[in-house]
């Protein structure tokens, strides 16, 4: 049995120590909001925090987020800068079919923590690890900045 | 012309999802959305319900894969209704074609074919409602309206809200449709206007919605398949022990296939079992197979090239359009431009893989599945369980992502087939991103060959056009060898040209691998040669690009379809829906002006036009690129002007327009997948390249073409792939010189060392 924190709460998993987080959060937890793409950290589908940092659930192993801070889709609008950033998202209307939209939510409230006014490099930077295979980077980019409430954001 | 309308009817199997009207010979043709299978469908009584509280549920009953679609049509139904938007919520149909009418959610089709009906639909239940309203007050119906989600009777400032409306209302008759007002356009609440609050849009942001991976029921168990990396490959024996000794590996057996054509059916492999995903995934990876590759085992994309190369390098192709003398006028032309182009394969990728989860109980099977067609979804589950269609339910969730893969259900047939070797256990089915790679319905590969007679005043007297593609009709029929009457519509055969001498030629080409549609289809490779050729003929010229395309269109006319050949003009009436070259040149003239086409850019950028014409729907593209001294591209900006008619969801059509452009930029720079040994050569993201954020253009300008509710509508989710590659190309030609003939460019820019 291991213990993780989940957005705030105490979790139990009965599920062996290199079980990736993603499959313990999906199939042993049922928060199917962190969504598998590839299984390689190639796509950022599965992009949760770990203590406050990204990394793809994919490829980190239930014993690596055991102790620490485990923050999803499901949990990150707690926070005032997520709730911004899934606001942000609704306004502009950035997601189609929105199956990466979780990663991508996850990947600009991590950038946003790390940079409050992110320049368009620092966004493809901390962006370009997320695919989307609708095409909706052009939005994005518009939502972050918006989120972080910078001028122009509607250019 | 050699392909007739009777001859097209014959071709179609049961069940492509692409076809037109499949009639009998001597009933009348049918076009647009009555032409499909099970029709039209537009009684209040089957797409909406009114609650007691007033609250209007509207069903949805195309499936929702990032086009808007459980947004735009309720949203139709709502405004006839004059329901407010706030107090609508929007249910989902399960497949069932008989009550709804035709759900093959692809072909660009559902705001296209359905915009009428769901009026229709909305119409009847506020005549309805109104009826309901007159009779409670004991007043003529003229003297009432249902305005915002309450009726009015002004003479006496009377008022009913629709809840209190509903129980009278469901008892009256659905009314005759010559009886219907509908509204004028001026009159819309919310067709027409930029304001979508999608329905699903905060589940999705919340991680709360629910795609065909997502789905969970008591005792679930998980699954994946090792499939047979050749098509029409076989297990010839295996090995489970290795895999069964994984923790959490539940049960290992081996699944029976459908042999080619093997249509929308499973073509097998060794299942693993497991108590969750991961666990399946590693029982698989310790499986020891022994496959049997069959008569595929060889394709080798290298090789193939060069027979499709050879294969449009000479005469003798199936001529599919002969107008005047296109080979005489090449011998006496001035002067000829000759170009040749090749196109790879290319895989779907949605980024959600095809997912199904299954039960069998009680002899009656549920499935629950990310499906462009739950209809043939059930359909299949059915005639694989041998089981009564009555029995079977396939309900659709959300589709990450969909492209025209989830057209096909071998996906929801496994999970069924899974469930019924477990006893009817529920088992969730996954495809891994390596699944979905190795095994897609793949786009075809193409090779071209285009030949441009000039005469001695520069204007264009003939054009010769060969295409060599294996077909998609090959999943459904032993070998053919020749593109179908759908896939010579995809730009091929019903290019406009304003050419006396015009040939096309189809030579013969065979499917090794298993073939489908991907998002706008074989239009990608028709457009992208056709319209870098008009670039090309237009710099051998020293003439303006865009000056020769208008040149080429011609004078302002209708063109019947079925003129030049094209039988398929995507289902609809040739009548209804002739290619219009007017609506063509001003697409053309809209984006070069947006994007101040001839405007001076600095050392190694450029600008690239391309117009094209799919799904009754007109779109031009001009695109700005930037080559470094690497041959390192970026994109500052795209300018896209489309005629789709009037436009339901303005937003959509532009989100569709910036993620069809994202998807073509894909296609132009990265996508590819090679075949070696009969097997895909690609596995996961980091062989198959799609664009990230840093290699999307910066900015897509869209372009709407003023909304005309006097014109049918056009499609939207795929008519604004074809024009990207070919715009891209003719930009970088701009740029630096250097001509881009096949797809994708890769490193062929890259400075040499």
């Amino acid at each position: 049995m291991s213990s993780l924190n989940i957005n705030g709460q105490a979790m139990a998993v009965d599920a062996p120590d290199d079980t990736p987080l993603l499959w313990v959060l999906r199939d042993h937890l049922g928060m199917t909001g962190t969504k598998f793409g590839c299984g390689m950290a190639l796509c950022g589908a599965c992009t949760v925090h770990l203590d406050g940092q990204p990394v793809r659930a994919c490829q980190t192993p239930l014993s690596a987020a055991t102790g620490k801070r485990v923050t999803t889709i499901e949990g990150v609008g707690a926070s005032a800068a997520g709730r911004a950033v899934q606001k942000a998202w609704t306004e502009l209307g950035v997601p189609q079919c929105g199956y990466c939209q979780a990663g991508q939510i996850m990947s600009a409230c991590a950038l946003l923590k790390q940079h409050p006014k992110p320049s368009d490099a620092q966004i493809e930077q901390a962006m370009s690890g997320n695919l989307c295979r609708c095409g909706t980077y052009t939005r994005i980019r518009v939502a972050i900045k918006q989120a972080a409430g910078m001028k122009g954001a509607a250019a | 012309m050699s392909t007739t309308r009777r001859d097209l009817l014959k071709l179609l199997p049961a069940g492509l999802v692409l076809a037109v009207g499949v009639g009998h010979a001597d009933e009348p043709k049918k076009y647009g959305g009555d032409g499909m299978p099970h029709g039209l469908q537009d009684s209040p009584k089957t797409f909406v319900s009114i609650g007691e509280d007033g609250i209007v549920t509207i069903i949805a009953h195309r499936s929702e894969m990032g086009q808007g679609v459980r947004t735009n049509l309720p949203r139709v139904v709502a405004d006839e209704l004059e329901a407010d938007w706030k107090r609508v919520r929007v249910a989902q149909a399960p497949g069932d074609e008989g009550l709804y009418g035709n759900q093959d959610t692809d072909g660009s089709r559902s705001t296209r074919h359905w915009f009428e009906p769901m009026r229709r639909c909305g119409a009847s239940a506020r005549a309805m409602l109104e009826q309901a309203a007159a009779a409670r007050w004991g007043v003529p119906v003229a003297e009432v309206m249902a305005v915002n989600h309450e009726v009015v009777h002004k003479a006496s400032g009377r008022k009913l809200g629709y809840g209190a409306l509903a129980l009278a209302a469901a008892q009256l008759d659905v009314p005759a449709r010559e009886s219907l007002k509908l509204k004028d356009p001026s009159q819309f609440r919310y067709i027409g206007k930029r304001d979508p609050h999608l329905v699903d849009i905060e589940a999705i942001v919340t991680g709360r919605s629910h795609y065909g991976i997502d789905t969970r029921l008591p005792d679930m168990v998980f699954a994946v398949i090792a499939r047979p990396p050749v098509l029409g490959g076989k297990v010839r024996g295996f090995d489970p022990a290795a895999a069964l000794k994984v923790p959490g590996v539940l049960k290992v057996f081996e699944l029976a296939g459908t042999p080619p054509p093997s249509e929308f059916q499973p073509i097998g492999g060794v299942v693993v079992v497991g108590r969750d995903t991961w666990a399946a995934i590693q029982g698989r990876n310790a499986l020891k197979i022994d496959w049997d590759d069959g008569a595929h085992g060889s394709y080798d994309s290298t090789a193939y090239r060069k027979l499709l190369e050879q294969a449009v390098s000479q005469p003798g192709g199936k001529e599919i359009r002969n107008e005047g003398d296109t080979y005489a006028a090449l011998k006496q032309a001035a002067r000829t431009v000759t170009a040749d182009y090749y196109v790879p394969h290319l895989a779907h990728a949605s980024m959600e893989a095809p997912a199904a989860t299954a039960r069998i109980k009680d002899g009656r099977c549920e499935v629950w599945a990310p499906s462009q067609s739950p209809q043939a979804a059930r359909d299949r589950v059915a005639k694989r369980l041998s089981m009564p269609f009555e029995n079977v339910t396939v309900n659709v969730t959300l589709l990450g992502g969909g492209f025209g893969r989830k057209s096909k259900a071998d996906f929801v047939v496994e999970a069924a087939l899974v469930s019924q070797a477990l006893d009817g256990k529920p088992v969730k089915l996954t495809w891994t991103r390596e699944d979905d790679l190795h095994h897609d319905y793949f786009h075809a590969v193409c090779a071209q060959h285009l030949e441009a007679g000039l005469d001695a005043n520069g204007k264009v007297s003939a054009w010769l056009h060969r295409s060599a593609e294996p077909t998609f009709m090959s999943i459904f029929m032993p070998d053919p060898k020749q593109l179908s009457g759908i896939e010579l519509g995809l730009g091929l055969v019903n290019l406009p040209l304003a050419v006396p001498n015009i040939r096309i030629e189809n030579p013969a080409a065979e499917a090794h691998s298993r073939l489908g549609w991907l998002r706008s289809v074989n239009n990608i490779q028709h457009a992208f040669a056709t319209q870098s050729f008009v670039a090309e003929i237009a710099k051998a010229q020293g003439r303006d690009h865009r000056t020769v395309l208008l040149e080429l269109i011609g004078p302002d006319r209708k063109i019947d379809p079925d003129k030049i050949g094209d039988v398929f003009n995507h289902g609809e009436s040739p009548e209804r829906y002739p290619i219009d070259t007017a609506r063509l040149r001003k697409v053309v003239e809209r984006v070069t002006k947006e994007a101040s086409w001839g405007r001076k850019l600095g050392p190694g950028r450029g600008l690239g036009l391309a117009v094209h014409y799919s799904f009754v729907t007109y779109v031009a593209t001009v695109i700005e690129v930037a080559v470094d001294a690497k041959g390192g591209i970026s994109i500052p900006r795209v300018d896209i002007a489309v005629d789709c008619g009037a436009q339901v969801n303005p937003d959509r059509v532009v989100s569709q327009m910036e993620g069809a452009c994202i998807n073509g930029i894909s296609q132009a720079l990265m996508s590819e997948i090679t075949f070696k040994d009969g097997r895909a050569q690609q596995d996961n993201y980091h062989q198959y390249l799609i664009a990230r954020m840093n290699e999307a253009p910066k900015k897509i300008n869209v372009h709407l073409i003023p909304p005309d509710f006097s014109l049918p509508l056009g499609g939207v989710g795929e008519p604004g792939v074809p024009p990207i590659a070919p715009a891209l190309c003719n930009a970088i030609a701009a740029a630096t010189g250097k001509r881009i003939r096949q797809l994708p460019i890769g490193d062929q820019l890259a400075a040499k060392a």
